[in-house]
């Protein structure tokens, strides 16, 4: 055997070859390399957020005046509750897929079983509830008007509160009737809303309510979005008015800038898509641990790479919630 | 073939000490809820003496958020992607190529935005860009 290998007289040097001078296999140093690159990207997005928000800066929307929503609770304002709940979903199955990859060192695979599925359960819960979050601010709930120059303005009454568009518009005076392409000149359908309530009966109640004002989305040196007096407010929505906003898409925001919607349906999304493919990940090893793979293979490893990637998501969410929700 | 990986399981610069891996996992959990949890409470009461004051051009509430996100983000890459029980070029490897890159971008980005602001306000553009 002896005379079959050639001795190059480098064995235990450095530059000798098989030397791990990381300590870390091949699989999990390319994790490490695609979470840097990765994390690399959502800095990117999240810095692009900055730039318009520094821009807008002083008409940007109050998070927490837009995200009031808890599922059952209707009516009722609770800012920043249902996202926290998120927060420690994830947080929380942060936590089981640490203990999967800790038993998994100890080659428990009963344990490592339960703490996947626990895993699992917790990455699926995290996605409903971030499908609700997504439909409520689709949906919307004032709705708003927004004028010829893109600026939203918003309806309030005279204590301050927020009033929605279908209970002060006046009903009576035009039926609303929906556009289609066959009663046009040309082929045009209806604007991409389809609100309940048009532009003029929403004048028309505005005119009839004197408690009504109007809300713009200039802040004054308190931060607070400027309420306009009465004859401003007429003035302001008889002259720019122009189209009804009920929710937010891609190009309308009712609660303000379009860009802000722009960027949450982005930024979130991309997360979401890195949080769904955590899930199936979790699914493969799942079945991959319960078929005895790893018992097989002799190492769990396998869990701590996927693992990491899945803390990886969590590390995004806890930044995605500070700059979206908390500043 | 399971090999047991030497776990650190000292946190707090090794004021706290746990006495295995799970206790050091929950010790974490616990840590980073008690940091959710004020940073919810803060962001629902907000409290006006740190919405007025500002430090460097941002609102102290601001840097508060900032800066607990920074130390949630620091334990859960130490402690639950285990790269505090890495050897240290790895560590180094992975964070200062992260940290300096981000810095970098973020600073540049933010300055410029800064500018658009500046020139929405003072220049010609009366709103749309």
């Amino acid at each position: 055997m002896e005379a079959t290998v050639v001795q190059t007289g480098t064995e235990g040097k450095t530059w000798g070859g098989g030397d791990s001078p990381l300590k870390a296999s091949y699989g999990k140093l390319m994790m490490w390399f695609f979470i840097v690159s990765d994390s690399l990207t959502f800095s990117g997005f999240l810095a692009a957020y900055g730039l318009s928000r520094f821009k807008f800066a002083d008409i940007w929307p109050i998070p927490d005046e837009v995200f009031t929503h808890f599922p059952f609770l209707h009516g009722v304002e609770a800012p920043m509750y249902y996202v926290a709940f998120m927060t420690f979903v994830l947080i929380f199955s942060s936590v089981t897929m640490v203990l999967a990859v800790d038993a998994g060192s100890k080659m428990q695979k009963g344990k490592v079983t339960f703490y996947l599925f626990l895993t699992i359960i917790g990455g699926f819960v995290f996605l409903s509830s971030q499908a609700w979050e997504w439909a409520t601010f689709i949906k919307g709930d004032y709705g708003a008007v927004e004028t010829k120059g893109g600026e939203i303005i918003q309806f309030l009454d005279k204590d301050g509160s927020r009033v929605a568009l279908d209970d002060f518009a006046a009903l009576a005076t035009t039926p609303r009737t929906e556009h289609t392409k066959e009663n046009g000149i040309w082929y045009k359908k209806e604007a991409e809303f389809y609100p309940e309530v048009s532009l003029d009966q929403v004048k028309a109640g505005f005119l009839a309510n004197d408690n009504l004002l109007i809300r713009i989305q200039q802040k004054d040196e308190n931060g607070n979005h400027i309420v306009l007096s009465r004859a401003e407010s007429i003035s302001k929505l008889e002259k720019d008015g122009q189209l009804i906003v009920k929710g937010a898409n891609l190009r309308h925001n009712e609660y303000g800038h379009p860009l802000f919607a722009d960027f949450f349906f982005f930024i979130t999304g991309f997360h979401g898509f890195h949080v769904s493919i955590g899930v199936l990940l979790n699914c493969i090893i799942f079945f991959n641990v319960l078929i005895g793979t790893y018992e097989r293979r002799g190492s769990y490893e396998m869990v701590e790479k996927v693992g990491l990637y899945w803390h990886f998501v969590d590390l995004v969410w806890v930044f995605v919630f500070t700059f979206f929700y908390l500043v | 073939m399971a090999h047991e990986h030497e776990h650190k399981l000292a946190i707090f610069r090794g004021t706290l000490k746990f006495k295995s891996n799970i206790h050091k996992i929950w010790g974490v959990f616990v840590i980073l809820s008690i940091v959710t949890i004020i940073e919810v409470v803060l962001g629902i009461i907000r409290p006006a003496f740190l919405l007025e004051n500002d430090f460097l051009a941002l609102k102290l509430l601001n840097w508060i958020f900032i800066l607990l996100t920074i130390f949630k983000a620091y334990y859960i890459t130490w402690d639950f992607m285990h790269i505090r029980d890495e050897v240290t070029a790895m560590r180094r490897a992975v964070v200062w190529t992260g940290v300096f890159l981000i810095a970098y971008l973020v600073t540049l980005l933010l300055i410029e935005g800064d500018y658009i602001y500046e020139v929405f306000n003072n220049g010609y553009i009366k709103f749309n860009f």
